[in-house]
């Protein structure tokens, strides 16, 4: 039986598209997530996850201000919104795919997890 | 400090036709925007106006406008800001001006245009290769095939209209965000290398873009909205300097969460997002909680913009088809692969591209997991494992597509669906739909253009 936690444990996100390209970003809960994500969430970590979609190229943004990384992956839409075959042409669901990425335990978990929010 | 509310009830041509008449009655706004154009709306407008010299504009705005017409006679003041001009923005708002006069109204229309690009596009390309800004092609490859190219326009000739008393504005094709800006910059008559403001007016303007993506809608923490039926749309009340809050007419409003989510929104590099008007620094803002529905965003930096508009162009690209089959019971994916694979195979000629997906086996990420396999299907959304939701799929939807430069061969392919249901395996069902329909292609192509080479017209009609 599985106990790994995934990324969506410490973060949430949002994708949509650019053309043939995606976006997604993925957001820390707190700031020490933040700081985990940053050293975790790499972008070959992410090109490897969605090597079977082929992007020809991932780039990483970072906003520190939201505690958010910005993904950029090339070519990944197979024609985008104007002529890809695939159901979801833009993109729309890959933010909730990466979010499903297993991760390790941190140490620190209890400093990432989602608090109340506005108790 | 003076500040203005701009809300947005309109995210794209095809969102809520009650939402904008919702956030009128009850957002007191100074500005109600609409948004209407998405990357390829533009080249189907352009084909419209072909068949129709009075067609190819957002037709929904003229709904809106109808229905708005009893809260405009109340609000005297409210300001229409729309893009659903289209390809037609003239023809837009002479029909908008009869809907208004039929109802006793006296507002002043104006018109932005200038965008369309296609009535000099053969002289524009002698001196700009309009090359494409993904693949780095020239356009002349593709021109014969070429139905539509508009440049993106900004802010100044939308706060120029108001500027000449416009109470309605209709656009063409004009940068998402600029419908924001364009009012802000009329209001508080920054100067036009203010970019700080204008880079302030930007982030506003790109948080309220998609309607309630804002401020409810999408939001991963989803389990949290307590009404879905009335999800809200958003208004800033942005202030002379630029700072702003956010929030929303009604449903879960506008927090750190979903703030951060729509900010990063179909965004590259965050620090420099370019738009017609300013180069916006979204790294540099900072967010404040004002209650739980509300937040201040403060600090906004800009960059000087830069001296070339985005041109959104369309070409024909062939045909394309999809067509659907539920397929049920044990071993539904192999089947659902096994029904598609046959059904293409049955088609004596092959084409420039097809795909066999298995809705609800994940098709959404192929490759990335599978229901099949089961392996990353038993997820709660928090994320944790829960090993009695993973299971394969015992009934999924079978997708198949095909792309064709010819016609002919898309159509022969959309008679290929019903067949399948007695003479495919055991659990084919649904279809109830008839065939699927064959559509045209249009392909985008991504470009720039020199800014002095284009002119932002208005006209206030009379």
């Amino acid at each position: 039986m599985n106990i790994n936690p995934t990324l969506a444990t410490f973060a949430h996100g949002r994708s949509g598209d650019k053309g043939n390209h995606a976006n997604i970003a993925i957001i820390a809960y707190t700031q020490a997530g933040y700081a985990w994500l940053r050293d975790f969430l790499t972008a070959e970590r992410v090109a490897d996850f969605f090597a079977p979609m082929q992007p020809s190229k991932v780039e990483r943004f970072e906003a520190p201000n939201v505690w958010g990384l910005n993904f950029l992956l090339h070519d990944i839409l197979a024609g985008g919104a104007s002529r890809s075959l695939r159901i979801d042409t833009q993109g729309k669901t890959l933010a909730l795919t990466l979010l499903q990425m297993e991760v390790e335990l941190p140490l620190n978990f209890h400093e990432m997890t989602r608090k109340e929010r506005n108790p | 400090m003076k500040t203005i509310r701009i809300g947005n009830g309109c995210g794209f041509w095809g969102d809520s036709v009650d939402a904008p008449i919702k956030l009128a009655q009850r957002g007191r706004l100074d500005y109600l925007t609409l948004e209407y154009l998405a990357e390829l709306t533009m080249s189907i407008l352009a084909l419209q106006k072909q068949r129709d010299p009075n067609a190819g504009f957002a037709g929904d705005f003229l709904d809106v406008l109808g229905t708005l017409t009893p809260i405009l006679a109340q609000q005297s003041k409210l300001k229409i800001i729309t893009n659903a001009g289209g390809m037609n923005p003239h023809a837009c708002a002479h029909r908008a001006k009869d809907i208004l006069h039929k109802a006793g109204l006296t507002r002043r229309i104006a018109v932005v245009s200038g965008d369309d690009l296609m009535p000099n596009l053969d002289v524009l390309l002698a001196a700009h290769p309009f090359t494409n800004l993904d693949t780095g092609e020239n356009l002349a490859t593709i021109r014969p095939r070429v139905v539509s190219g508009n440049a993106y326009l900004g802010a100044r000739p939308i706060a120029e209209a108001l500027a000449q008393g416009a109470d309605i504005v209709i656009t063409g094709r004009v940068a998402d965000a600029s419908l924001t800006v364009g009012p802000a910059l009329h209001e508080f008559g920054w100067k036009a290398d203010d970019w700080d403001r204008l880079g302030a007016a930007s982030v506003a303007g790109h948080l309220i873009e998609c309607g309630a993506q804002v401020c409810g809608g999408l939001w991963c923490n989803w389990h949290e909205v307590k009404d879905w039926s009335d999800i809200g749309y958003p208004y800033v009340d942005l202030a002379e300097d630029g700072s702003f809050t956010i929030s929303a007419d009604a449903g879960p409003g506008v927090n750190r969460e979903t703030l951060a989510e729509q900010l990063l929104y179909e965004v590259g590099n965050p620090a420099r997002y370019l738009t017609p008007d300013v180069v916006a620094d979204f790294t540099s803002i900072a967010l404040e909680t004002v209650d739980a529905r509300t937040m201040h965003v403060t600090k906004a930096r800009g960059l000087p913009a830069t001296d070339t508009y985005k041109v959104s162009i369309a070409y024909r690209d062939g045909f394309m088809a999809s067509g659907t089959l539920v397929i049920a019971g044990p071993d539904a994916v192999t089947k659902a692969k096994l029904s598609g694979d046959a059904l293409l195979r049955r088609i004596g000629h092959a084409f420039d591209r097809s795909n066999i997906e298995c809705l609800g086996a994940g098709a959404c990420a192929p490759g990335i997991f599978s229901l099949l396999e089961g392996k990353l299907a038993g997820r709660a959304s928090d994320g944790m494992a829960n090993p009695s939701l993973a299971r394969p799929a015992n009934e999924v939807v079978l997708r198949v597509s095909v792309h064709d430069r010819q016609k002919d061969k898309v159509e022969r392919f959309a008679k290929e669906f019903a067949p399948l249901v007695t003479s495919g395996p055991p659990g084919v069902t649904g279809y109830t739909t008839g065939r699927p329909p064959v559509r045209e292609v249009f392909a985008y192509w991504p470009a720039l253009i020199a800014k002095a080479a284009v002119a932002a017209q208005i006209e206030v009609l009379s």
